[in-house]
């Protein structure tokens, strides 16, 4: 229907970009009625979603005319902006940025350069960037998730850490059931989300293949590969990014700096 | 003659420009007991957490028999200056892994006989396979000075060890502190808000108001006898 008053395919996309932002605020106004405030949040994630990703279409249309390494630089850059998303959710805790930049360049990046060498993702900028940034994209949001778990269990059992200090335990190891926790909790969506591939989910990857002329049965088969892919990269850039956190929530003297505020005062 | 075993100079921590504890200099010899009192936010239970370096002095330091224990590694610290939270938290599992808790973070396996020791001696005989889940708040804090007794520390820190509990194990528990001072000629720093179990326990109470020590009482010694 809309296709018929807007011709081009850039009045189109505006037009179907203003009527899903239209959804997003009903929603929002909705969620505003149980008093959830999430207004801010979903004016600024639309209003930097739209642009980023116009100017990401820019560059694309770009890269694809550069050489191979132009998408090393993507990535990286990618990776890069993951890290400082993500590291917002460790409020509180010093050098969250440098961890979580290390969790994500050994998670997604390790995974991206290893399939990369194995063939898995072909050594083409048309391949590189977007199976790259779904990867990248799912790492970041499992590392917040971690992050974001493992800085509420540790907040809410201050005192069972402090009991375990207070009898000599190595700080470390005193938090370390709260970083199985926040893993395991993290990787939720992804198992759901392997469990459920073309049951409940058939990703967008799929369907843009066979629209564009693949074997159906191979663009399934791949889309396995990737959904496969983005798990072990999740997986890996959530536990990574777990363990070298857990040092970051004591002091040098092995005092839990990540308490409560009101605790923190004493 | 020796030393205090536990040396506090000018030890002070402030946070956010609030002087939370200002200036406590204090000694305790082996089997000395102290008792802290003083009204609510004058500074006990962060003193009691500065001297097991749960925090850090922003001035002044703790000397353990003489040592400075900034040059003792926190984890030794935290081992020989035992800390009996107000709040039991203890490990979800049995009693007696909780009793063992200590012991294994140096290595050690706290073998069978000393659990059943540690258990008798806080009144909980039998009580070494009992999940903690099932344990009443008196029992609970029986188990929490068991632990930390078994840890084998050298000076046991109380913060308001009987505060969180109903009058019945209040007083249970105040009757076992006392029997485990006597018979175990514990040293011990133990904060109160209750004058008269200061009184009843302690052979000096320490008076602390915003942070710093008002007064130093030593108690009759019939009242604690």
């Amino acid at each position: 229907m809309l296709s018929q008053f807007l011709k081009t395919p850039l009045t189109l996309g505006l037009g179907q970009a203003a009527i899903v932002v239209v959804l997003c605020a009903v929603v929002t106004a909705f969620a505003r009625t149980y008093s959830i405030h999430v207004e801010r949040e979903n004016a600024v994630g639309l209003s930097r979603g739209i642009v980023q990703i116009v100017l990401m279409g820019y560059v694309l249309a770009f890269a694809l005319k550069g050489p191979k390494w132009v998408a090393v630089i993507i990535l990286v850059g990618m990776i890069l902006a993951a890290g400082v998303t993500a590291a917002r959710r460790a409020r509180g805790i010093s050098g969250a940025l440098r961890v979580s930049l290390y969790g994500l360049a050994t998670g997604a990046g390790l995974v991206i350069v290893l399939m990369t060498l194995c063939g898995v993702i072909e050594w083409k900028i048309m391949s590189l960037i977007p199976i790259g940034s779904m990867i990248i994209a799912t790492s970041m949001n499992t590392s917040a998730q971690a992050l974001e778990r493992f800085r509420s269990e540790v907040v809410s059992h201050t005192g069972r850490i402090e009991a375990a200090l207070s009898l000599g335990a190595d700080p470390v190891l005193a938090v370390t059931p709260y970083v199985r926790s926040a893993v395991e909790a993290s990787l939720i969506p992804r198992i759901d989300n392997l469990r459920s591939l073309g049951i409940v989910w058939i990703p967008g990857l799929m369907a843009g293949m066979v629209l564009a002329g693949s074997d159906p049965i191979y663009s399934a088969i791949y889309q396995f590969v990737v959904i496969a892919m983005l798990y072990a990269a999740a997986a890996l850039s959530s536990l990574t990014t777990t363990l070298l956190i857990r040092p970051r929530a004591f002091s040098s003297a092995g005092q839990l700096t990540l308490r409560p505020k009101k605790a923190a005062a004493h | 003659m020796a030393g205090p075993l536990l040396r506090t100079e000018h030890l002070s921590r402030e946070v956010a420009g609030k002087k939370i504890v200002d200036d406590i200099s204090l000694e305790i010899c082996a089997g000395d007991v102290l008792a802290v009192v003083g009204p609510s936010a004058a500074g006990k239970s962060s003193l009691l957490r500065l001297l097991n370096r749960l925090d850090e002095p922003t001035a002044g330091t703790v000397y353990l028999d003489g040592v400075d224990y900034r040059r003792i590694a926190p984890r030794e610290v935290r081992r020989r200056i035992g800390l009996v939270l107000q709040t039991p938290h203890l490990f979800p599992s049995t009693v007696a892994e909780n009793l063992r808790f200590g012991p294994r973070q140096r290595g050690e396996i706290l073998p069978e006989s000393a659990v059943r020791r540690f258990l008798e001696g806080v009144g909980l005989a039998g009580y070494e396979n009992r999940d903690v889940y099932h344990l009443s708040g008196g029992e609970a804090q029986r188990v929490n000075i068991a632990r930390t007794l078994a840890n084998s520390p050298e000076i046991i820190l109380l913060d308001e060890p009987t505060s969180a509990l109903d009058d019945v194990s209040e007083s249970g528990v105040e009757a076992l502190i006392q029997d485990l001072i006597q018979k175990m000629n514990l040293t011990c720093l133990m904060i109160t808000h209750d004058d008269t179990q200061a009184r009843r326990l302690a052979k000096r109470i320490l008076v602390m108001e915003k942070g710093r020590q008002t007064r130093l009482d030593i108690v009759a010694s019939q009242s604690h006898a």
